[in-house]
């Protein structure tokens, strides 16, 4: 579904993604986890076609996108479907109208809009809120309403981009069991995270990154605390993100005490 | 033209739902349409006036000698009808001048009715196509022969021609410079919805859409502004405009015997052109402004 060859990108002499490999099958959901900075969203942007590497190949559902033009770049973002933590759905359109949005840019008749959508919302428990606009919804209603956008073409691909940063533990928990709902239809999913427990707790396939490198690839857990050993070893004081963690707490300690 | 019905209700959509944006920016632009057709009014008339003032001076008198017989103007007349800048060339005599002159007296006729003997001269009036010529063709007409007197208001006629010369240039210069800052002022007002707007704009080109799916809709919602926009300004000074004729019109008139523009000729002659400015700002307007998020 998606496979990235030898894949490097530098935002001038910050790295990004260092030769990385790694091949995403179909019906995969797999977790990408590691350090702020260490990679993920530059992975992610990298499948978007957001940024474009320096070298080495991108293949999305068999096509290399590295070689795309500026102007296929929508045609790619169809076949995929985004979700974001900030939800980024349009404030002056009502959910339904959101949703419709996906089917409307792919020049769907409305008959079909009128059928599918009503569909989709009522799949991610919704139903009752289509006329509403995303201010007066709450946040986990929000994302629902993103990933009906995000599913409603029937893309191949689900791309979430920590879906459950912005959300309360039990609504990240329901939204885990949406989109694990979407990955049993045969939906490839890949979902940047940060929440270690529901690494943990889905257990699916976890790809670790981190300073622009594949560090760990595996079924299984989180494996943050180990991880965070690691870095601390490989940063020796260099300042990444086990140092920042410091000085963030030392001066929260202060804070407290003035 | 499914899209195209598609663009046009999103745009429609688009306008109601950033009701207060559109609200600025159409009042934006109505200013400054308003602005520009005040000038554009003062201009016609001050264009008509002049070319109406002109017409009363675009002709030369020759008065004749009362020897000249009417077979020795008949020469004249032909020689002059061959010069450059001559339109009408014709012979008024002595009866037909001071029945003009009547008409000019008006109620106070009666006094000519004294006069026991006409002591109006019989002329030939030569009518000027082209005022610029209008001084070679009375030099010329100086040196015939039985000729008394040519009248020709070659000072007035010089001063009337520089005045329109330059109310015309600074009015090209007023206008052009209103027209400009116009746009300036609706591409700054229609920037700010769009930077408002931005994120929206972002989050379309996630989901997929063309630059044209997500530029059509902001296209037409400017066209949209920038028609009413217009239809408002062209009311507007139509409504002034048409109670200031009301309200001085008559009194332009006796003062200076010079009518005003009409509204009605005014409103079916240029509100296109006001139409076609507020299209083409707002279109250009909300073109230009997402350039930068579309590229």
């Amino acid at each position: 579904m998606i496979v990235f060859n030898n894949v490097t990108k530098y935002y001038k002499s910050n790295v990004g993604l260092e030769k990385v490999s790694v091949k995403i099958n179909k019906g995969d959901f797999v977790f990408l986890v590691g350090p702020s900075g260490a990679g993920k969203s530059t992975f992610i942007k990298l499948i978007l076609k957001e940024i474009d590497a320096d070298s080495g190949s991108i293949k999305v559902r068999g096509n290399e996108i590295t070689t795309l033009s500026k102007r296929q770049i929508p045609k790619l973002r169809r076949n995929i479907g985004i979700v974001f933590q900030d939800f980024r759905l349009l404030p002056k359109k009502t959910v339904y109208e959101n949703v419709a949005f996906a089917m409307e840019i792919i020049h769907q008749p409305k008959k079909l809009i009128d059928k599918h959508v009503p569909q989709v919302l009522s799949m991610v428990g919704i139903s009752e809120k289509a006329d509403k606009y995303p201010d007066e919804l709450s946040a986990g209603e929000q994302q629902r309403v993103a990933i009906a956008r995000a599913i409603v073409n029937k893309p191949r691909i689900l791309i979430a981009d920590e879906p459950t940063g912005n959300l309360d533990p039990d609504t990240a928990w329901e939204i885990m069991q949406l989109l694990d709902q979407i990955n049993m239809r045969g939906t490839t999913i890949v979902m940047v995270t940060h929440a270690k427990d529901i690494v943990d707790k889905m257990g699916k396939r976890v790809i670790a990154i981190e300073k622009g490198r594949i560090v760990r690839d595996e079924f299984g857990a989180y494996g943050f605390e180990e991880m965070i050993a690691e870095a601390a070893e490989a940063a020796d004081g260099d300042g990444t993100l086990v140092s920042n963690r410091r000085t963030f707490r030392s001066r929260f300690k202060r804070g407290g005490r003035a | 033209m499914k899209r195209f019905f598609y663009t046009l209700k999103q745009a429609f959509l688009q306008v109601f739902r950033n009701r207060t944006m559109a609200l600025a920016s159409i009042f934006a632009i109505m200013a400054m349409l308003l602005i520009l057709s005040i000038a554009f009014i003062l201009v016609i008339n001050i264009n008509t006036a002049a070319h109406s003032i002109k017409n009363d001076y675009d002709s030369i008198e020759i008065f004749l000698d009362d020897k000249t017989t009417k077979e020795e103007a008949e020469v004249i007349i032909d020689d002059i009808r061959t010069k450059d800048g001559v339109e009408d060339v014709y012979y008024k005599t002595k009866a037909e001048a001071l029945e003009e002159f009547r008409g000019r007296w008006g109620e106070n006729a009666y006094l000519l009715d004294t006069l026991t003997e006409n002591p109006l001269p019989n002329s030939v009036v030569i009518l000027i196509a082209d005022l610029e010529k209008a001084e070679a063709i009375a030099e010329v007409a100086a040196t015939y022969d039985g000729i008394e007197d040519v009248k020709f208001y070659k000072d007035t006629v010089d001063k009337l021609l520089k005045a329109t010369n330059f109310i015309q240039v600074a009015a090209i210069i007023i206008m052009a410079f209103l027209i400009i800052v116009s746009v300036v002022v609706v591409s700054n007002t229609i920037k700010l919805t769009v930077v408002n707007r931005a994120n929206e704009i972002n989050i379309m080109k996630y989901v997929g859409a063309t630059n044209w799916f997500i530029r059509g809709p902001f296209l037409c919602e400017g066209i949209i502004i920038g028609i009413i926009a217009s239809a408002i300004s062209v009311g507007i000074s139509a409504l002034i405009y048409s109670k200031l004729v009301e309200a001085i019109g008559d009194q332009v008139f006796s003062l200076l015997s010079i009518p005003m523009v009409p509204v009605d000729f005014l409103v079916f002659n240029f509100a296109w052109i006001f139409l076609a400015l507020g299209v083409s700002i707002g279109a250009c307007g909300s073109i230009i402004s997402m350039r930068k998020f579309l590229d």
